[in-house]
């Protein structure tokens, strides 16, 4: 099946007095029609910003995509023209983010910020949009549409504001929904109906998401894919049930590990040593080497590359090489 | 069975609520509306529940962060609320908080070896010329070196910054910890470093926690006892298998199956409750859970359910259970 987008080789780098941090470095990915893609990785692995790539926000003049491309429906986003990419934009490509609250106009009524980008990109009128904007704020799953198009952002909860962009983000039937951490500031309880209408949305209109998160658990409810990111590269990829059950990069490993689930507890979580590398004093190596209990010479002095080792499922690790040498 | 070391009576904190010219108080918040609860020597109890829920007023009642509306704590059978204000800071070193953002918990500008080292010289609870040497012992213990000790807040990760919390905590030798979501801001591998902290300072040195947290898996993990609250109110309380293994409120039920578990394509029933949390202002009435319970009845509108003994350490107030 042919990717709706497709990023190959994403360098995004910010310079700073300090230096320069290379917060994408050579990110590929694709996401297919319909499919749900997983971006995880800890903070400052460079999830959010591969997202912002796609969608041209990342912000100058610091920050600049170098290298690489980003592809969508065949369409290349990083040579369009502003006013071009303001089209794909909330057009074919919505994005939600974590914090609802600050993502809102706070002196915009509800209905307003509805109606004003399908009046924009769906060239409806006012009164066209309005009724639109009612039949958005039930579908996903907000009674009351007319008393909350009244409404300010401050009136609503976070769960409620959270559905109301996602109905704006879905209001012109975007083909691929980016989703940044969108259910991190929420209660369980409320994450629960989140994710749900996500699923069904994406299941009723075909949609592709691609979902950035740190949390494993909302990955494996959600994902057909995983990529497993961190220090700006990706480390490993696969699909989701071989990525859980056979996670292969000692990082991902870890990961799972160190995480604990609901009955099954453990006396000593397994945890991680040490942190995340300072990206400013990262040298040619694995990135991870100096907290991996299996780091070796070659760790140290080069990177691994992104290889193939079996069942569809991909990792940058030496301890794969020969595997890796046996798929070629 | 052992005596307790802080027992919670009949807590009450309403926050007032302003309006108009004249600044009347036109009601009231129940933040925290009669919550009892015990925490025995050497054990962990977890105080679980949603934004809003009056977890962490509850932390903060208990050492007056937050002056209480009714009810009674004691630590160590003294009514802290009834001491005089000179015993009552004598007893300060042995009840100590952790937060959430121990960035914003440690000041910018003050070495952390300072930051450490002032409460053990205000209290005078080490000679001036030792304390450094006690700093580090207690950096060392927290799983930091003595070289941080000249350092400011800003050179550390949240890791470690969670750490200097824990440690500033630790250095006077306190035999009760509240900890308010203290590991909710941290990464998964840096959590998973965290917990295992607080488990071996438990270990080591007989800690007690009140371990206050929305994250269920932390708390399984973390706790022996464990209480549910719902917009102020204390809806089961019991032993970690009693709540995990056969949770009897439909809230708590609830809950435990909406923590998303990192395995794929998993078959779970899944309760998904309807709605928000209600304004806590203006609560239910009755049961404060039956505007979204999926079992409620009749009954559950019009009458507060008893916080009833089910067996064992098992307590729930539900009509239904």
């Amino acid at each position: 099946m042919k990717d709706l987008l497709h990023i190959e080789q994403l360098k995004t780098h910010f310079s700073t007095e300090a230096g320069t941090v290379r917060a994408v470095d050579g990110v590929s990915l694709h996401v297919r029609a319909g499919e749900t893609v997983c971006i995880v990785g800890e903070s400052g692995c460079g999830k959010s910003i591969t997202a912002m790539s796609v969608m041209g926000l990342v912000e100058g003049p610091s920050g600049k995509v170098v290298g690489g491309a980003i592809e969508f429906d065949g369409r290349d986003l990083l040579a369009m023209k502003a006013n071009e990419l303001r089209t794909v934009r909330g057009n074919d490509i919505a994005m939600i983010f974590q914090e609802p609250m600050s993502s809102l106009n706070p002196v915009l009524k509800i209905g307003e910020q509805i109606v004003e980008p399908l009046m924009e990109h769906r060239k409806l009128s006012r009164k066209e949009a309005r009724a639109r904007a009612i039949d958005l704020i039930t579908l996903v799953g907000i009674s009351r549409p007319e008393q909350i198009m009244d409404s300010y952002p401050h009136e609503l909860s976070g769960g409620m504001l959270q559905r109301v962009m996602i109905a704006i983000a879905v209001s012109c039937n975007p083909k691929l929904l980016i989703a940044d951490e969108p259910t991190t500031a929420l209660d369980v309880t409320i994450q629960a109906q989140i994710l749900d209408l996500l699923r069904s949305l994406k299941d009723e209109g075909g949609m592709s998401i691609l979902l950035i998160t740190h949390d494993l658990g909302v990955v494996a409810e959600m994902a057909d894919y995983v990529v497993v990111m961190y220090s700006g590269k990706v480390v490993e990829e696969g699909e989701v049930v071989e990525l859980f059950n056979n996670p292969k990069h000692p990082y991902t490993q870890g990961l799972l590990k160190s995480k604990p689930i609901i009955n099954q507890r453990k006396d000593t979580l397994y945890s991680i040593p040490g942190q995340v590398p300072n990206p400013l004093e990262l040298t040619e190596s694995c990135y991870f080497h100096d907290r991996c209990q299996h780091c070796m010479e070659i760790c140290r002095t080069r990177e691994p590359k992104l290889k193939d080792v079996g069942q569809g499922q991909k990792t940058a690790c030496w301890l794969y090489e020969e595997e890796a040498l046996a798929h070629v | 069975m052992s005596e307790a070391l802080l027992e919670v009576r009949h807590l009450k904190k309403y926050f007032p609520i302003k309006a108009g010219v004249l600044n009347r108080t036109v009601g009231h918040v129940k933040a925290v509306d009669d919550i009892s609860l015990t925490i025995r020597p050497g054990e962990t109890f977890g105080l679980v529940g949603e934004s809003g829920s009056g977890k962490s007023t509850v932390g903060k009642t208990i050492v007056r962060l937050t002056e209480k509306t009714e009810g009674e704590v004691r630590f160590k059978g003294k009514d802290l609320y009834h001491l005089p204000s000179e015993e009552l800071r004598k007893l300060r070193p042995e009840l100590q908080l952790i937060f959430q953002d121990p960035y914003s918990s440690l000041n910018p500008r003050v070495r952390i070896g300072d930051a450490i080292g002032e409460a053990l010289l205000d209290h005078g609870l080490v000679p001036k010329e030792e304390i450094r040497e006690r700093v580090q012992e207690v950096l060392a213990s927290c799983g930091l070196s003595a070289y941080h000790i000249d350092r400011l807040p800003h050179e550390f990760s949240g890791g470690q910054r969670q750490r200097i919390g824990i440690a500033r905590a630790l250095a006077l030798n306190p035999d009760l910890i509240i900890a308010d979501e203290p590991v909710s801001a941290l990464d998964v591998s840096i959590q998973a470093q965290i917990i295992n902290l607080f488990r071996n300072l438990q270990e080591t040195r007989n800690l007690s926690y009140l371990f206050i947290s929305h994250d269920l898996s932390v708390v399984e993990h973390l706790c022996n006892r464990i209480g549910v609250m719902y917009l102020g109110s204390m809806m089961e309380t019991g032993t970690r298998d009693e709540l995990f293994l056969t949770p009897l409120h439909p809230y708590t039920k609830a809950l435990l199956s909406a923590v998303p578990v990192p395995i794929p394509k998993l078959k779970r029933e899944r309760i998904v409750l309807r709605g928000d949390i209600p304004n806590p202002a203006n609560p239910p009435s009755g049961c404060k859970f039956h505007t979204r319970c999926p079992l409620a009845v009749e009954r559950c509108r019009l009458e507060v359910p008893e916080f009833r003994h089910m067996g064992g350490e098992h307590y729930v107030a539900c009509h239904l259970a």
